[in-house]
Formats: structure tokens, sequence, C-alpha cells
């Protein structure tokens, strides 16, 4: 099954019915799954929106209604879909966005990037505000990582954000779809508009006429976030054991730093690389990058963009540690065996500074 | 002794916000009105715009989803499919449903959601200090054309009733005013016109109602609901536009 495909059906199974979107590559075989399966669901809805704002405010509307809901996009309609995830965050609505990411800037190139790094881990849209973003890097992690940001937007209230890219969208693996929610009853849901029967009429909205109205929710959605990254930082921890040198990367390029990395401890017993690859971006597991740079002090970040999470890297190790990159736009990927040869010479610059 | 006239029920008892002579607050009423006499009120989602009647919810007491700015016929798309149950109404301006919604208010229009936009066209941008709106007359002088609106420049104001019949998704089109007791009873029942044809999924319904705006327009409350009918109403004649 191919990236898009699987987190088509794992949305499916985690009970999201309604899907509204916009064509653009490489994402399209995410709406033409959805186009095909939704309406064999009891309720579905597949509705093609005429862009990717009407997209993301059905979502709004959807969402606010009491439904699981999804959009996708790739890049450039990531970026208008940005008024509307300000929105939906500033209403504490959940949704799901999937973001196929393709080159950029501006109409960029139908090819994978990891260039929306910043757009993604920023909020993105106007406003202060966080999003929580999911970074798989298989078929298997995007259907994984699709069902659960179903929960999460949920839990928390939150749009979540799914950043694959045209490599995992559109690569096929073998994949085991997470099985269907059965208990699923959206209308417990206490902030839901339905009709105001039996009950007092409630208000979604993101307007506050009084200057500490509004102070008071940026408080709210700041505790709220506090309360994100202390309990939902995930990531995998690649052969630290006796590592001397942390790759840092996420996606596809943390992929290829994997295969870079078994590639020299196969051939060279004596490059001792691992990683550290986060699979949310926000929150970015700082503490364990911080933690792990007491024992090592060499990271290399890896990045199919010109250096964004290298920010963040920087961040966790607040001025310790020593931080090595390599970067490319995207669009053109670098083998692992190129990759393997770029980390050696920094692995053994690092080794001579070490030696003295 | 036989009772003719009180607060509706589905009016909430606070002070409005609106200027005098706000066409806002009546229409606020008679929506609140036909809620009660239709038995909608707990079926009911508007959808208020940015913009004086963002605080609608402040005012109709029912279930309220705030649209950013033009995406009212999205939002009112996303909750109906939902709630198909529901009676869902957006509630826009000309600025939000004619010019940065227009895409939102066609195209929901063309695939007939079964939804009712009531949309109050006082010919300005009123919230943010009476700037240029796409129905803005000819020659009506604005903070943004104070020399008068020049069709050779900024076009013709857009008549979104009638763009709107050509859609075989819509069914009910109505042009109304609420500038004298005669229109607004007309109002009212345009407004249940469109509700009635969103509850019998006969397709998308809109009213357009001209609606006074005598701050901006620069005239006391009187003057500004005599120049709907000696000026406004030249250029957006008033009556049913297309009902199917």
């Amino acid at each position: 099954m191919n990236g898009a495909s699987a987190i088509g059906e794992s949305a499916i199974q985690a009970g999201c019915k309604f899907y509204f979107g916009y064509p653009i590559t490489p994402q399209n075989e995410l709406p033409e799954y959805m186009s095909r399966r939704l309406p064999e669901v009891d309720g579905g809805v597949f509705l093609q929106a005429e862009s990717e704002l009407s997209a993301i405010n059905m979502v709004l509307g959807a969402s606010a209604a009491g439904a699981r809901v999804m959009t996708s996009s790739s890049s450039p309609g990531i970026s208008l879909k940005q008024e509307g995830i300000s929105y939906i965050a500033a209403q504490e609505l959940p949704a799901v966005i999937v973001n196929v990411v393709r080159g950029g800037p501006g109409l960029g190139h139908i090819a994978f990037s990891q260039a929306d790094y910043f757009q993604s881990t920023r909020g993105g849209g106007h406003g202060d505000y966080r999003t929580i973003v999911l970074a798989p890097n298989s078929v298997q992690e995007m259907a994984d990582m699709t069902f659960r940001a179903f929960d999460l937007a949920e839990d928390y209230r939150t749009p979540v954000l799914v950043l694959g890219d045209g490599i995992l969208g559109q690569m096929m693996e073998p994949v085991v779809i997470p099985e269907a929610k059965e208990d699923l009853v959206p209308v417990t849901k206490d902030y839901i508009v339905t009709g105001a029967k039996n009950r007092e009429s409630r208000v979604i909205k993101s307007f506050f006429v009084e200057g500490k109205d509004l102070e008071e929710h940026n408080w709210k959605l700041f505790r709220k976030y506090k309360r994100i990254e202390e309990n939902e930082v995930r990531c995998e921890r690649y052969m630290l054991e006796d590592a001397e040198m942390v790759v840092v990367a996420y996606g596809t390029a943390a992929r290829i730093a994997k295969g870079a990395i078994n590639r020299l401890r196969s051939e060279d017993g004596d490059v001792k690389i691992g990683m550290i690859r986060p699979t949310t971006l926000w929150p970015f597991p700082s503490e364990v990058i911080k933690d792990v740079s007491r024992q090592i002090t060499d990271f290399f970040v890896f990045e199919l963009s010109m250096g964004q999470m290298i920010d963040d890297v920087r961040l966790a190790l607040d001025g310790g540690g020593h931080i090595h990159f390599y970067g490319r736009p995207g669009s053109v990927v670098p083998t692992p065996s190129e990759l393997a040869r770029i980390m050696a010479r920094h692995y053994h610059k690092a080794q001579r500074r070490e030696k003295g | 002794m036989k009772q003719v006239y009180s607060r509706p029920k589905s009016l909430k008892r606070v002070w409005m916000h609106y200027c005098p002579g706000c066409g806002h607050s009546i229409t606020h009423r008679l929506i609140a009105e036909l809620l009660d006499e239709m038995e909608l009120q707990d079926k009911a989602i508007c959808i208020p715009p940015p913009g004086c009647s963002v605080l609608a919810y402040n005012y109709l007491d029912i279930d309220m989803v705030e649209a950013p700015h033009g995406r009212g016929a999205a939002v009112a798309t996303g909750i109906k499919r939902v709630r198909p149950e529901c009676l869902v109404f957006s509630y826009q301006g000309d600025g939000d449903l004619a010019a940065i919604g227009t895409a939102e208010t066609l195209h929901a229009a063309n695939r007939g959601e079964f939804v009712t936009a009531i949309f109050v066209n006082n010919a300005v941008y009123a919230m943010t200090g009476g700037q240029m709106a796409p129905t803005t007359l000819s020659g009506q002088k604005t903070t943004t054309s104070p020399y008068g609106r020049n069709p050779q420049t900024d076009g013709k104001p857009i008549k979104m009733s009638e763009i709107l019949s050509a859609f075989d998704g819509t069914s009910y089109l109505e042009r109304v005013a609420v500038n004298n007791p005669k229109n607004i009873r007309r109002t009212k029942k345009a407004i249940r016109k469109a509700f009635e044809h969103q509850i019998d999924k006969k397709g998308f319904s809109l009213v357009e109602i001209l609606s006074p705006c005598p701050i901006n327009w620069k005239m006391d409350p009187l003057k500004a609901c005599e120049w709907i009918d000696e000026v406004m109403t030249k250029e957006f004649p008033l009556g049913v536009i297309k009902e199917v």
C-alpha cells in the first residue's frame, strides 16, 4: 500500500467519516482514496472543495459539529490552509491535517522536501499557537501516526499535523492498518454544536472584545501547550549506547541516515554513530538531546532543507556540544553511501578535535 | 388581555451594541421570531462573520460557530454535512459574502448545499470604518473611495443574488430591505421561505437584506432608510429573484 492510502484507511479506521480537500501533487492519492472509500462508510462524506481555504473551513465546521475530520494537502496548499488552522487552534477544535511536503518556496517542485519544518512547528499562521506535529518515516508509521493523531487532536482539542513528504506519500510498503474503533461516541463532547436542545446554547469563537479575555484565552492555550510538551514528546533512539556522534534527523532524512549509519558500522567498526529521530517535531525532544549531550558532544543534523530543525537542536543544546550540519534543499535525494562519506568526514574531524 | 408583542425566546435578554438606526438588530429580531414560530431554536446553528455582527452570538440564543472572514459558506457546509438534521445558516455582510468569500459562496450555492445565507448588504465595510465594499454604489463616497466609486476603475456594484440565480443548486433567492415596516414584514416572510427551502431540501437559499448603516453613510437614521428606497433599490431592486 502507498503511504497516502495507508493514511486514508487508517483515518477511516480511527473513525474519520469526513474528508475535505483540494487536489495538489504529490498527495492526490489520498483524496482519491478517500473519494473511493468514504462513500462505503456509513455516513461518510468526501467533498472536493473549491480551494484549500474552503477545505480547511469545512474541516472547522465539521469539527465544530462533532465529527472526526481530516484534510490533506502539500506545501503550497498548506500555506493556504494556515488561516483556518489558526482559527481551529484558537477555537480549540480537533482536526487532523496531513502535509505531504514538496519542494518550495513558491510553486517549487512536486517531489519531496522537509522545508516546511518552520511553518509546521511554529504554528504556521497568525497568532501565538502551536500544532502537534507527527513525523512518520515509513508507510506503517504513516498509518499508526494518523490513527494516533485523531486521539491527540481530541484529547487536547487542537489541530494535529501529520508531516510526510513526497517520498513517504507515494512509496509502497507492507502495512498493518490499526483496528477500527468501536466505541466512538462523538456526541459526548461538551463543546460541539448540535442545536441547543435541552441545554444552554453554545458558542465556538476566537474573537474577544475585551483584551483581558483574550489574554486569559491565550494563557489557557499556553497551559495546554505546556501539558502537551510534558506528555507527548516522542522520538526513536538508535544505536546510542556506544555512539560518539549522534545524527538528528526525521522522516525520509532519518531513513537515509539510518542506512548511512548501518553502512559505516558494517564497513568500518571505528565509526560509531547513533541517531535521535524525533517522531514529534512539536513538541520537540529537547530534553532527550540535552540528556544525550552529557555523554556525546557531537550532533550531526541532517535535513532535506537548508537548516530548519537545526535551530531546535541548537536550542536544546543551549550553547553546549558541537553541531555539524548537512542539508539538501529537497527534490534531489542523497544516497546513504553519499551521506555516509559526509558523516564519516565530520566524525573523523570531531575525533581529531577530541584527541587535540 | 391578549399579548401581541414580546421578546422572542430565541433572543437573549441583553442590550445590543449596534449603532442607532442599524439594520442588524431588526434582522436579529426577525430571525429570533422565526426560530420561535417555526420551533427551530433547538435545531439551529448560526455562523456569524467577523464584522459588526460577530457579536450576534451575544444576542441569538442558539448554537453559534464563528467563521473566518468570508468562509461562512464553507463552515456552514462542514456543519450541515455532519448534522443534516439541523437548520444551518450563515449571517454575512457584503464584503464577507461578495468579496473575500465569493468563491465559498458561489461553490456552496452551486453544490446546492442545504444551508441558508442571511446576506446583509449595507454597501460598505462597516466595522472597519466605512470602506468601499463590492456592493458600494457607483459614485458613492466611502473612506477608500473619497471621490466616489468609479465604475471605470472599481467596477460596478456586484449583484450576488442575480449571479447566484444562474446556478441550478440555488432554490430561493430574494432581495428585501429593513428600512420600513412593510419591507421588514416582507423580510421576515423571505427568511421564513429560505428556511423552509432548506428544511425541504430544495437547495441553497439566500436572502439579501438591504440594511441601513447611518454612521458610515453619514446620514441620520431616517435619511438612511429613505436612501435605501431612493437610491439603493435603483441598483438593487427588491423582490424574489429565484424560487424553485
